[in-house]
């Protein structure tokens, strides 16, 4: 378990890092934990001949609070995630993904954009960004720009990133007082989901006025659960109510096969999950 | 020096050994280095099974830092080199050669095709890259019915079959029992069922490495190894060295589960590269060589047809099993099976028997021993269909099985497969386990779920379970015609300051015998617990030895060492009848003193050491030395038993099994160290589970491990675990002075059915009667969702994984 040679560097400034980036070429490759990569180049699925390690880059960790949004580095740790107080009132949803992700040595060393830059559609992350309406900012030698979560996701392993850009941000709409579940199922809880669903609800009284609804690993891309959203709005939160909106979890999903599920089983798990996240949602 | 005062033996003691254990700061074979050490990468075979047209090595040669590139023909140009496989099972079994390098052919995707040499590990492994193999594809040969099918493919040609050989017992031609067929045509009812043992890959956490020092006159080996005592002798005969130019050393080694039994091509071929160099050489697999390359374990069809009376006596039992030998045969491979012809009986009273074992090559990883090899399977089948049987006719499947096994008063009790159970007593294990369990209120929670359609259903799995262990009476596996016998060595320094050295000849890999064997010689010879050091895998200290395996070293190298310590005794009797100038028929030994019988005058065996140190005045005749040895030969296995319970609930609408409870009841015999046999349980029972419900090593249909890694070999972690209510009953075995039994593979053979019982049993009321392993959440659901008698089962082929749950076979099973 050897990876092919490389080279290395970890400017402290994300400037240096973005002329690193460029300079480089294309075979090279970000470093934002390592927690995917390191795995993949020590099996030598990919030989990038230079590694850009954004850990001592200081500006991209932390989070603050912007007006109705909060600003989340890209270099943030799992760990810091779970345990940050702005998010955890004004993002529920994205703490408790993150509680779900691997393994506590997993969560002090992999970063939230790390997460999100490799776009693994079994990453926990994803879905619970997309359902916040979150924003990338990306850096490039051109300056910044940003997307939202839904352009920012383009298919398996592949975002709207170009080789020269760096994710340094991640901008997430406050949803303070809203509920919020991540019902995640795997076979072994280290194993990435076979299917999961985010679901964060916003109630008026006893009814519901908002939900939005991500699904991980329903697709090459994470997906929302549009017609499920729609059927929730003004619904009572009953068990019922929420069993029904959720039989349309599986509309337009395109999940892959693979040993642990066909498409079948995991359309049927996705409406069986996506009942009990916004139950559990509302429970909590 | 102190007397001990309460027993060493049955004290939980913490293991010597865990620190350095736990921390990682000893020495494993890859943290070892020699001076001028050059490192060995093997170029694997991404092919199952093709003729190997040509090997270009010229552009790795010129690699930065490369020593060597050798092939299969230039470390063995004529073809000579065999692997060993030491268990010739028939008379007529079909033995391929397994080359050290594959030379002409590949016959797995795994195989080594040639090995670069570097100065160091990542240059070695750079280099990999630029060797340019041809292949030209042979056709694939995988599952075990495809493989013995009219017509089908071959992996070895000139073998002109897949099939390895046929193993047969009949209790009617042994004279043990009565016919089969008749058993079977007479029987009021008769239930058939086929299971699947899928592939298993023994997950021990220290990948394999070797490292030869070819520098001095001996040739010396340190590996990664269970058995350097057989390495070392098969290594003398696989290469024609002469043996006593070899020494093997076992230094800590990161687990086994018994893939770790075997006479490796890496290690033949660093010797061989070693002696070409005149270099220290070191091979470290990669986990991804592990996954594709070490043995697998398991890998069955099992067709078991029982027959009964009404009223739930067994009357017959026959059992025809296909067993996946992967593309060549093992150090033991073919004997696995065979090892469960004499376990499919179990604990119960059969009256007819037959056993027929099929073994076949297929294009894929060998197979070998696992955990428990042979027992486990034969364990699972039996389990499964007595749960079986008792639906069949409507009984409680305890009741089943308690009107079935041998009772206590029973033994010693002759099975009808010929073996000889000293004792037992499964109603004390089965009533203890009962009790903890709470076994009639959970059947009234199931009742009550199923009554309200809970989308939770609960399911209860019993296993009552026996197997043989402590391998083995020399004698019994001659019968066998295994290629060695069972005994083990033992031997005592007493050293002048009266410490104490014990030599052992088996060969621990994580089990603790440092610390169980200087509980019994504590004992033994009345000296202090932290007094005694035990040294053990190497060859040149730990001269003589067959190694640890089969749960049998405490059961046999712990009676080897008890054998030696009396020696050490009577030895140092006669020193000490000489000191006290008395007879020696005067002298009691206790507490690690002699006293002359009725007075206080004694002396300690501490003093007798430092006096036969100095001989200055010994009895005539006498050598100067306490020093002992013992070779222990055991007279019959020895047969733990237990009753495990399992609970689970089954979420009805995701397939999820979840286990809610625990109980295992084993019965070990004495116990030397109960956290220890704690440990043995909880480790075997977490493997047993795996078994039933995550780890499958899984082909796709061209012969590609898809389950490569350990994200898609699911291990359980302790999270995934419930918690162990763990107990004992204490039947101690008679055939040896300590009473003691294996304990290291009950867990694994017995928690399986348990937990494959308990999940069927929750939703047999939809109808289902099998669900393949593992049980994973989708073939629960859709065996759920099928809901009629036909759903689970198996499927048609072994090793095909999703092969048996696609649409074709209508799902669930």
């Amino acid at each position: 378990m050897i990876p092919a040679p490389f080279d290395y560097v970890a400017p402290s400034t994300v400037d240096d890092a973005v002329r690193a980036l460029a300079d480089a070429g294309e075979d090279a490759k970000v470093l934002a934990g390592g927690q995917s990569l390191l795995p993949v180049l020590r099996v030598r699925l990919a030989a990038p001949t230079k590694i850009i390690d954004l850990g001592k880059v200081a500006e991209l960790r932390g989070v603050r609070e912007e007006g109705d949004h909060l600003v989340i580095g890209s270099m943030t740790t799992h760990y810091e995630v779970q345990r940050d107080p702005l998010i955890a009132e004004h993002a529920t949803l994205l703490a408790r993904a993150t509680d779900t992700v691997a393994d506590p040595q997993v969560r002090h060393r992999g970063t939230f954009g790390g997460s999100l830059a490799h776009a693994d559609p079994a990453g926990d992350l994803l879905a619970p960004a997309l359902a916040l309406d979150a924003e990338v900012v990306i850096q490039g030698m051109d300056g910044k720009r940003t997307a939202t979560a839904a352009d920012f996701f383009e298919d398996f392993f592949t975002t709207s990133l170009r080789p020269d850009e760096i994710l340094v941000e991640v901008r997430v709409p406050k949803h303070t007082g809203w509920h919020a579940h991540y019902e995640k199922f795997n076979r072994v809880a280290q194993a990435w989901s076979m299917v999961a669903v985010a679901a964060t609800v916003r109630t008026d009284g006893d009814a519901i006025a908002e939900a939005k609804i991500g699904l991980t690993n329903m697709s090459s891309i994470p997906m929302r659960a549009t017609a499920v959203e729609q059927a929730l709005v003004g619904q009572p939160a009953t068990t019922e109510a929420i069993r029904a909106a959720a039989e349309h979890a599986a509309e337009g999903t395109n999940p892959t096969v693979d040993g642990n599920a066909d498409v079948e089983y995991r359309q049927h798990l996705a409406r069986v999950l996506t009942g009990r996240a916004i139950s559990a949602a509302m429970a909590g | 020096m102190t007397a001990t005062i309460e027993p060493e033996v049955g004290k939980g003691r913490l293991r010597k050994e865990d620190e350095r254990l736990v921390t990682g700061r000893t020495r494993w074979t890859d943290n070892l280095t020699l001076p001028g050490l050059v490192h060995l990468a093997v170029l694997r075979s991404t092919m199952a099974h093709a003729k190997i047209v040509s090997i270009d090595t010229s552009a790795a040669k010129e690699m930065p830092g490369v020593v060597a590139v050798f092939t299969g023909d230039d470390l063995d140009p004529d073809g000579a080199i065999g692997m060993p496989c030491a268990w010739p099972i028939t008379p007529d079994m079909k033995s391929p050669r397994r080359p050290v390098l594959a030379q002409g052919t590949v016959n797995f995707a795994g195989e080594g095709v040639a090995v670069v040499v570097a100065r160091g590990a990542a240059e070695a492994e750079d280099a990999l890259a630029e060797i340019d193999v041809e292949y030209d594809e042979l056709p694939v040969v995988l599952g075990l019915e495809n493989a013995l099918a009219e017509g089908a493919p071959l992996v070895h040609e000139d073998l002109g079959t897949n099939r390895n050989a046929v193993w047969i017992f009949d209790s009617g031609e042994a004279g043990s029992g009565a016919p089969v067929e008749q058993a079977i045509s007479d029987a009021e009812v008769v239930l058939k069922r086929r299971f699947r043992q899928q592939r298993l890959v023994p997950a021990f956490m220290e990948p394999r490495a070797c490292m030869v020092d070819p520098t001095a006159p001996q040739l010396t080996m340190w590996s990664a190894t269970q058995i350097p005592h057989i390495l070392k002798t098969m290594s003398a005969l696989t290469l024609g060295l002469p043996e006593h130019k070899i020494r093997v050393i076992a230094p800590d080694v990161g687990g086994g589960f018994g893939g770790k039994i075997a006479v490796l091509p890496e290690e033949i071929m660093c010797l061989l590269v070693a002696q070409k160099l005149g270099k220290p050489v070191k091979w470290t697999e990669s986990r991804s060589e592990t996954m594709v390359a070490a043995h697998h374990g398991r890998d069955q069809i099992q067709d078991l047809t029982i027959a009964a009376t009404r009223d739930g006596t067994v009357t017959g039992l026959k059992v025809e099993l296909l067993a996946d030998m992967g593309a060549y045969l093992g150090l033991v491979g073919p004997g696995v099976p065979i090892l469960g012809a004499f376990m499919f009986n179990a604990i119960y009273k059969i009256p007819a028997y037959h056993f027929a074992c099929t073994n076949v090559f297929t294009n894929t990883t060998l197979t070998d021993a696992y955990r428990g090899a042979g027992r486990p399977e034969a364990t699972f089948a039996i389990e499964r269909i007595m749960d079986e049987l008792a639906a069949e006719l409507g009984m409680d499947p305890m009741r089943l099985r308690e009107q079935n096994w041998i009772k206590h008063e029973e033994f010693p009790y002759t099975t009808v497969s010929t073996l000889t159970y000293d004792s037992g007593n499964y109603e004390a294990a089965t009533a203890k386990a009962m009790e903890l369990f709470g076994y009639e209120s959970l059947r009234q929670e199931q009742r009550e779920r199923r009554d309200r359609n809970d989308p939770v259903q609960l399911g209860i799995g019993i296993s009552t379970f026996t197997e043989m262990c402590g391998l083995a009476p020399s004698r019994v596996l001659g019968s066998l015609d295994y290629g060695a016998g069972g005994w083990e060595h033992a031997a005592i320094r007493m050293l002048p300051t009266g410490k104490v050295e014990v030599i052992t000849g088996a060969s621990a890999h994580g089990q603790g015998h440092e610390t169980a064997w200087s509980q019994i010689v504590a004992d033994q010879l009345g000296v202090p617990f932290e007094d005694v050091e035990v040294l053990h895998g190497d060859t040149q200290s730990s001269h003589k030895g067959l190694d640890t395996y089969g749960s049998r070293s405490l059961a046999v190298g712990g009676i080897a060492v008890v054998k030696a310590t009396e020696k050490v005794i009577d030895k140092a009797r006669k020193v000490a009848a000489h000191l006290m100038e008395c007879s020696e028929d005067d002298l009691e030994f206790a507490g690690g003193k002699f006293t002359v019988k009725g007075t206080d005058t004694s002396t300690g065996i501490g003093d007798i050491a430092l006096a036969v140190f100095a001989a200055h005045d010994l009895p005539e005749g006498i050598e100067p030395t306490l020093d002992s040895d013992a070779v222990y030969d055991p007279e019959n296995f020895s047969f733990p038993h237990g009753t495990h319970l399992c609970a689970t609930e089954v979420d009805t609408e995701t397939g999820r099994v979840r286990i809610r409870s625990y109980v295992c009841v084993d019965d070990v015999g004495k116990v030397v160290n109960p956290i220890i046999v704690e440990g043995q349980m909880h480790g075997g029972l977490a493997q047993g589970i795996a078994q039933a419900l995550y780890e499958e090593a899984v082909y796709d249909e061209s012969g590609t491990l898809t389950s490569g890694t350990f994200a898609d070999y699911l291990l359980p972690s302790a999270v995934d675990l419930p918690e162990f209510t763990t107990d004992r009953t204490e039947t101690p075995s008679t055939t040896n002075p300590l009473g003691v039994k294996g304990v290291g593979e009950a867990g694994t053979i017995a928690s399986t059915p348990a937990v494959v019982n308990a999940v069927v049993d929750a939703v047999r009321h939809y109808g289902v009667d099998d669900i393949e392993m593992p049980l994973t959440p989708m073939r629960v659901w859709q065996a759920i969702r099928t809901g009629e008698k036909a759903a689970g089962g198996p499927g048609a082929e072994s090793g095909g994984g999703l092969g048996s749950i696609d649409a074709a076979h209508g799902g669930a099973q």
